[in-house]
């Protein structure tokens, strides 16, 4: 990449790297707890689905903030991960992909819930009468039927984490190389004298990269709609 | 071999109550008007739907029992389900689809892809995609998804009724060849009782959720609550009939039926196999002395057994022709003219074009059972 100097490269890059790490854990989580929202009727559902779609409505610095509360070197959570497995999440850009990971969560759910909601379920009826139990019924039927949802939640919350700065900045801060990811070096770029230059062509890669990942979930979508015959 | 049914199901306001045994195997039609609780019943026995109470069986093997606290669920039943909707998976080939249940039966297999290819034209279809298939190729590739799971009954939930009307006559071939050359029970549902005359073996008749007679089609032909089902003027004896030949002046077909004979249209069935033969009562003209100098080609012989009133205008006259009952339906005043009474003789008189017949088991070319069949 001759054409971006080091510093964008490297925020490019990192910006990659903690939206594929953030899209890579939130993943299987969304696809249980959208599963659970469609699917199963108990006790706090509601509850439990408001739960999911607060970062939508909350400042981001204000999840930034919780997550500095619990994930922190001395949060319950944060203190625990150090000790148990020596994983240190804050000022770290496995830090940001946790932020970023949730904030990203809503929509990544969002679109699977729609997407299994379309599920005909006389489809998985029809697999249970031929031998297929829970597990098999959802990896060989349901999950296939879903899964243009899935891939357009997925490259959506990917979109999503790339742009992610106000629970980035406040939860693991803007170390170079480490979680200055693009919206961030473009905040930095902002702040420095004469840096009205580099601040542009952040802005730019920024839009060339959000236009791509759009166009891609649209080819993506296109191509499974059409191996499904619809 | 025993079906044997017994369960009670409410939902809402309606409540299922159904209780039926017959032996396998054969196919048991599930007869009624829409609405009448027969997809419900049929979810039921799949084990799709829970039951309030009840017992469902196959021979000695028990899928419900409410009172031992057992339900086998439905992937653990073995029961072939064809969906009025085909239900095929729209992300799988033709052959992938036919090979979901096969890859999740028990090792001891029956039914071969060969096989259902051959019994269903399915060798033309094997690479395409669901979405390029007719209705009729649907419900084809249905049939034998849910043969090649192995099943040790088939259920089949009114394949017919998703096909239009011109592309049903294709199919229903193919389910008497099912019928014919494999030995698994079925339970067939519809309310066409064309359907039910061309493949029962049994009929289970259903009303309002219940079930309210069975027995073979023979009987069942003559009972008073199909009458009410399909209308008085559809209601004549079915009887199996055994070919005989072909009458060399006419070309018509010789089927032996009690004791006498008819003779039919039939594309060329061989000597001996059996064809069904629909004789409907308001088409049956009854004398009480062998009639003479008459047109009409096809005259049986037998004894009345019983005269019943069918409405304010009609008698219905039941005819032993010979271990088999037919029926006519006459006037009151022809009755009471003629002095029509159980015991004495009677001749009907049927015209050949009044007759409706269907080719019934022919010889199998293969035979092919369940294990323990």
């Amino acid at each position: 990449m001759t054409w971006l100097n080091p510093g964008e490269s490297e925020a490019l890059s990192l910006s990659l790297s903690v939206a594929a790490r953030s899209v890579i854990l939130s993943l299987p989580l969304a696809l249980l707890l959208a599963w659970l929202l469609t699917r199963r009727r108990f006790p706090g559902r509601t509850l439990l689905d408001a739960f999911v779609h607060l970062p939508l409505v909350l400042p981001p610095v204000m999840v930034g903030y919780l997550l500095l509360l619990l994930f922190g070197s001395r949060g319950p959570i944060g203190s625990w991960l150090e000790r148990a497995f020596g994983v240190e999440l804050i000022f770290t850009r496995n830090g940001a992909a946790l932020a970023t990971a949730i904030m990203s969560f809503p929509l990544m759910v969002r679109a699977m819930r729609i997407s299994l909601e379309n599920v005909d379920r006389g489809l998985e009826e029809a697999a249970r009468t031929l031998g297929a139990g829970a597990i098999d019924r959802f990896a060989t039927v349901t999950l296939p039927l879903m899964l243009p949802g899935v891939l357009a939640g997925a490259i959506t919350a990917f979109s999503a984490s790339l742009g992610e700065f106000g629970a980035v900045i406040t939860f693991v801060s803007n170390i170079p190389g480490e979680t200055r990811t693009l919206p961030l070096a473009l905040y930095s770029a902002l702040q420095t004298p004469d840096g009205d230059t580099a601040a542009a062509r952040l802005a730019c890669i920024s839009f060339v990269l959000g236009l791509s990942g759009l166009l891609l979930s649209e080819w993506f979508a296109r191509r499974v709609r059409r191996m499904l015959g619809r | 071999m025993m079906l044997s049914v017994a369960v009670k199901k409410r939902r809402g306001s309606f409540s299922l109550d159904a209780l039926f045994e017959l032996p396998t195997p054969g196919v048991v039609a599930l007869f009624g008007r829409s609405g009448c609780g027969k997809s419900t019943l049929v979810n039921v026995i799949a084990g799709l739907l829970d039951a309030d109470a009840g017992r469902v069986a196959l021979d000695d093997m028990v899928l419900l029992d409410s009172e031992r606290r057992l339900c086998v669920p439905p992937e653990r039943r073995r029961i072939g389900y064809v969906f009025q909707d085909a239900r095929l998976f729209p992300h799988l080939s033709v052959a992938s689809n036919l090979k979901f249940g096969e890859a999740r039966a028990p090792a001891q297999h029956y039914v071969t892809l060969d096989t259902v290819a051959g019994l269903l034209d399915l060798g033309s279809l094997m690479n395409r995609r669901t979405h390029q298939l007719s209705g009729g190729e649907r419900q084809r590739v249905a049939i034998g998804r849910a043969l090649l799971s192995q099943p040790n009954l088939l259920l089949l939930d009114e394949p017919l009724a998703s096909i239009d009307a011109a592309r049903r006559g294709e199919l229903l071939p193919y389910l008497e060849t099912l019928r014919d050359q494999l030995n698994i029970p079925m339970v067939y549902v519809s309310h066409d009782f064309d359907e039910v005359l061309r493949l029962a073996t049994y009929i289970v008749l259903m009303e309002s959720g219940k079930t309210i007679a069975q027995g073979g089609v023979a009987e069942m032909s003559l009972n008073k609550e199909l009458r009410l089902i399909i209308g008085a003027d559809a209601v004549g004896a079915i009887v199996d009939g055994t070919v005989l030949g072909t009458d060399p002046s006419s070309g018509l077909t010789r089927v032996k039926v009690g004791h006498g004979e008819l003779k039919v249209h039939t594309a060329k069935p061989a000597l001996g196999t059996k064809l069904r033969v629909q004789l409907l009562a308001r088409d049956l003209i009854v004398a009480t002395q062998p009639p003479r100098n008459l047109s009409v080609r096809n005259i049986l012989a037998g004894v009345i057994t019983a005269v019943t009133s069918d409405d304010a205008d009609s008698d219905l006259i039941a005819i032993d022709i010979g271990a088999t009952l037919i029926m006519a339906r006459v006037t009151k005043a022809a009755t009471r003219e003629l002095g029509l009474a159980a015991g004495l003789p009677a001749w009907a008189l049927v015209k050949a074009v009044s007759l409706r017949s269907h080719s019934f088991a022919a010889p199998p070319a293969i035979s092919i059972s369940p294990p323990g069949a």
